[in-house]
C-alpha cells in the first residue's frame, strides 16, 4: 500500500463517518464567517429554531462591504451595505461567535484576521463562505471555500458533507530570481494549467522555491489554488509555520503547544505516496508575470506581448477575442506600453506586511505619476499598524498613495472603492474578470512590487528596471 | 427544498468558456440578505445595457430563450467565487439544469442545494447539445434525473453521471442538515475523541 498525502492524512483525521458510497461527513476545526455570504444561513437557523453547534470554533469578522476611509466611524452610508454589516454583528452576539467588528483593531480580511490572530493551525479543517479560503492552506490546513447552504450546515452540525478530492502535486523547484515573488509563483502556475486545471483535486505545493516563501507568501500562493480550480491549496507546515504559529493569540500555549508541535511534525505528505496530477515549474523559469485578459489565466511575463486570439484553441479563442475587446487591448502590444489608472495595493492576496514592504521598497524616494489614482489598503487594523510603526505607510503617503483603513476594498469593489468604466488599474488582488472591481473597469493583476512600480512609472513596468543595482563587490 | 425529477424544457446555448460568478450575479447584487428576487439580476451585465434597458443580442434576452429552463455552456462554468447568489439567481430566473464540460468545484455543489442539477457532459456531448440548444423554442430538451440521461429534441439520448447521495437527495428534494442532524451521535463521539488526541483545536 502507498504511502499517505498531507491531504490524506488530515481528511482521515477529520472523517466523522464514510457512507458505503465513499461519501464522507468531515468535521470543521474553524468556520469562518463575514457579512455576504452568512444572513441566510443565520435566517435558515433561526427559521428552524437550530443554534450553532460550536460558536467557539466560529469567527465572524465584515469585511466585504466596510468602506475603507479615514471617516468610516461615521457609519456605512450605502443602506444595504450598511444593513448587511448590521445583520452579521447582530447574528454574531446573538448566536455568541468570537466576533471582531469593524470598530476593533483587529478586524480586516477574514482570511488575513485567521492567521494573524492563531485561529488557523497546521493540521486543522478550515472553511468560510468565500472561495479564498484556500489562503489558510498555507498552514498545512485544509482550507476551502463553501456556498451559503453549506454555511448553514456548518453552524448547526460542525460537519459538512464532502466527497474526497483527487491529489495533485505542484512542485516549484530551485530558487526565484530577483524581483520574483510569491504572486509569480501563484500566477505562472495558473497560466500553465489554467483555471480549470486544478479542478477535482486539492493541491499540495512543494519543492525548494516553496520551502523557502514566508508565512506571507504561501498564503498568497495557496489563496488563488482557487483560481486554479482547486479545491484547496496545501503547503506542508515546517519551522517557518511553527515559528509563525507560536506566540498568536489564539494558538496553543505551553505543554499543549508542544503536544501539537509532535502532530503537525507528521503532517507532510510520504515519499510513496500516490499522485494523480503532477505538474513541475522550475523557479529560475517564473519572471515577474501580469495578467492580459480577463481570467487568471491569461498571465504573461512582463517582457511579453498581448497575445492573438488565434494563438490559442477552442472555445478559448472566442473568450480571448471578447477579452481583448473588453480590455481595450490590442494583439501584438507590448505589456510595458499599457497605460495604467489606478493602483491597488491590498486584499486576501496581497494585503500583509510582507506586500506592504515590497511595494515600499520600490517606492522609497519616488512620487507615483502624475493623474495617478494610487490606495494601499492593508489586509488587517493590526497589519496597518506595524506599518505604520515601521514607516512604511510614510513611504506610501510620501509617494502620493492613499493610506487606508483594512477590508477588501477595490479586489471586488462591493464597497465605494471601484473602477469607472474604462479605468484602468494595476492590481495585487485576485481576479480580473469582467466588472470585478467596477462595471467596465479593467484589471491586470500583479505583485505587490509590479504594482508600485507600474504607480511610478505610468505603464505597466517590469519592477526589474526599478529595482536599486546592486552594490559593486 | 424543491424536488427535480424530470424536466422538458428550452435550452439555451451559452458556448463561452470560464463563465465565472461575477458574469453570473455581479457583486452589487450580494448586498441582499435574502436568497430570492435575484433572477431580475442574473448575468446582469451581459443582459442590460448602460441605460438599463435590455441587451438584444445576450441570448436569454431573446425570444426563444426567455422562458429557458437548461443552459447548455461552455468549459469551467461557475468559476471563481463561492456566492450561492449565483445558483439562486439562475434558479430565480428559471434555470433547472446547466450542462457543460466542466464546473467549479464550489459552484457544482451550491447547485444540489437549491434543487438544481449540473450535469458534466464529454465536450462531443456538448457540442451536440449546444447545436440543439441553437435551434430555438422548439427544440426542447428533456432532463430525466432518475434514468440520467438527457434527450435532445430530436430524440437522440445521452446518459450522465451524478453522485448518488446527491441524486437522493434532489429526488427527494431532502435538506440535508436534517439528514446529518440525525447523525448527531457520532459528531458527538468524533468530538470527544479529538478532544483527547488533539486538545489544543
Amino acid at each position: 500500500m502507498s504511502g499517505k498525502t498531507l491531504y490524506d492524512k488530515i481528511w482521515d483525521a477529520h472523517v466523522v463517518q464514510q457512507d458505503a458510497d465513499g461519501t464522507c461527513l468531515l468535521y470543521i476545526d474553524r468556520h469562518l464567517v463575514h457579512e455576504v455570504t452568512s444572513p441566510q444561513a443565520f435566517e435558515g437557523l433561526r427559521m428552524t429554531g437550530r443554534s450553532v453547534r460550536a460558536p467557539q470554533r466560529t469567527i465572524a469578522v465584515p469585511d466585504h462591504n466596510v468602506p475603507t476611509t479615514l471617516d468610516r466611524e461615521g457609519g456605512i452610508e450605502n443602506e444595504e451595505s450598511r444593513i448587511q454589516v448590521e445583520a452579521l454583528d447582530k447574528n454574531a452576539r446573538e448566536f455568541g461567535v468570537n466576533y471582531y467588528p469593524v470598530s476593533d483593531v483587529r478586524q480586516g480580511i477574514v482570511h488575513i484576521v485567521g492567521p494573524e490572530q492563531g485561529w488557523t493551525l497546521p493540521g486543522m479543517t478550515v472553511v468560510c463562505g468565500d472561495s479564498h479560503t484556500a489562503t489558510h492552506g498555507a498552514f498545512g490546513a485544509l482550507a476551502h471555500g463553501i456556498g451559503t447552504s453549506e454555511v448553514e450546515h456548518v453552524l448547526a452540525t460542525q460537519t459538512l458533507i464532502q466527497s474526497k478530492s483527487k491529489n495533485m502535486k505542484v512542485e516549484i523547484t530551485g530558487q526565484l530570481a530577483p524581483g520574483v515573488t510569491a504572486k509569480d509563483i501563484t500566477l505562472s502556475v495558473i497560466g500553465h494549467t489554467g483555471t480549470g486545471g486544478g479542478t477535482g483535486y486539492v493541491i499540495e505545493y512543494c519543492g525548494e522555491a516553496i520551502r523557502s516563501l514566508s508565512m506571507e507568501g504561501r498564503m498568497t500562493v495557496c489563496n488563488m489554488a482557487i483560481e486554479g480550480g482547486a479545491r484547496a491549496g496545501l503547503i506542508a507546515p515546517d519551522e517557518t509555520t511553527f515559528d509563525y504559529v507560536k506566540g498568536r493569540p489564539h494558538a496553543p500555549k505551553g505543554a499543549q503547544f508542544e503536544a501539537a508541535l509532535a502532530w503537525w511534525k507528521t503532517l507532510y505528505s510520504d515519499d510513496d505516496a500516490h499522485w494523480d496530477k503532477v505538474v513541475t515549474i522550475k523557479g529560475e523559469d517564473i519572471a515577474p508575470v501580469v495578467t492580459w485578459g480577463t481570467s487568471p489565466e491569461d498571465v504573461l511575463a512582463i517582457t511579453d506581448v498581448v497575445p492573438a486570439p488565434e494563438s490559442f484553441t477552442g472555445g478559448k479563442v472566442e473568450a480571448a477575442k471578447r477579452a481583448l475587446s473588453y480590455m481595450g487591448l490590442e494583439a501584438g502590444q507590448k505589456l510595458t506600453d499599457i497605460k495604467i489608472d489606478t493602483v491597488f495595493i491590498g486584499s486576501c492576496t496581497n494585503g500583509r506586511i510582507e506586500d506592504l514592504r515590497a511595494a515600499a521598497e520600490i517606492l522609497k524616494g519616488k512620487k507615483i505619476k502624475d493623474g495617478m489614482r494610487a490606495m494601499v489598503v492593508p489586509g488587517s487594523g493590526l497589519v496597518r499598524a506595524q506599518a505604520e510603526e515601521e514607516g512604511l505607510a510614510q513611504i506610501f503617503i510620501d509617494a502620493g498613495f492613499e493610506w487606508r483603513l483594512a477590508g477588501c476594498s477595490m479586489c471586488l469593489a462591493m464597497n465605494p472603492d471601484q473602477l469607472a468604466p474604462g479605468e484602468r488599474c494595476a492590481a495585487t488582488s485576485n481576479r480580473n474578470f469582467e466588472g470585478r472591481q467596477g462595471k467596465g473597469g479593467r484589471t491586470h493583476l500583479m505583485s505587490p512590487a509590479m504594482a508600485a512600480a507600474a504607480a511610478v512609472t505610468g505603464h505597466l513596468t517590469d519592477v526589474r528596471d526599478l529595482m536599486a543595482a546592486p552594490a559593486e563587490a | 427544498m424543491e424536488k427535480f425529477e424530470k424536466l422538458t424544457g428550452i435550452a439555451a446555448p451559452m458556448p463561452l468558456v470560464n463563465i465565472d460568478t461575477d458574469m453570473i450575479i455581479p457583486k452589487q447584487f450580494l448586498k441582499t440578505i435574502k436568497r430570492s428576487g435575484l433572477g431580475v439580476h442574473a448575468f446582469d451585465e451581459m443582459r442590460y445595457l448602460d441605460d438599463g434597458s435590455e441587451n438584444p443580442e445576450f441570448v436569454l434576452n431573446q425570444p426563444a430563450y426567455r422562458e429557458a429552463s437548461v443552459i447548455v455552456a461552455g468549459d469551467n462554468f461557475g468559476c471563481g467565487s463561492s456566492r450561492e447568489h449565483a445558483p439562486w439567481a439562475l434558479a430565480d430566473f428559471g434555470i433547472k439544469v446547466v450542462i457543460s464540460t466542466s464546473f467549479a468545484d464550489i459552484f457544482y455543489n451550491n447547485c444540489f442545494k437549491n434543487g438544481m442539477l449540473p450535469i458534466v457532459m464529454p465536450q462531443d456531448v456538448v457540442d451536440v447539445l449546444m447545436k440543439d440548444a441553437e435551434k430555438g423554442a422548439n427544440a426542447r430538451m428533456t432532463v430525466d434525473l432518475e434514468n440520467q440521461v438527457v434527450t435532445t429534441s430530436d430524440g437522440e439520448e445521452f446518459a450522465f453521471e451524478v453522485d448518488p447521495f446527491r441524486k437522493h437527495c434532489l429526488l427527494e428534494g431532502l435538506d440535508d442538515i436534517g439528514l446529518t442532524m440525525e447523525k448527531a451521535g457520532a459528531i458527538d463521539t468524533f468530538e470527544s475523541a479529538a478532544a483527547q488526541s488533539r486538545p489544543w483545536v
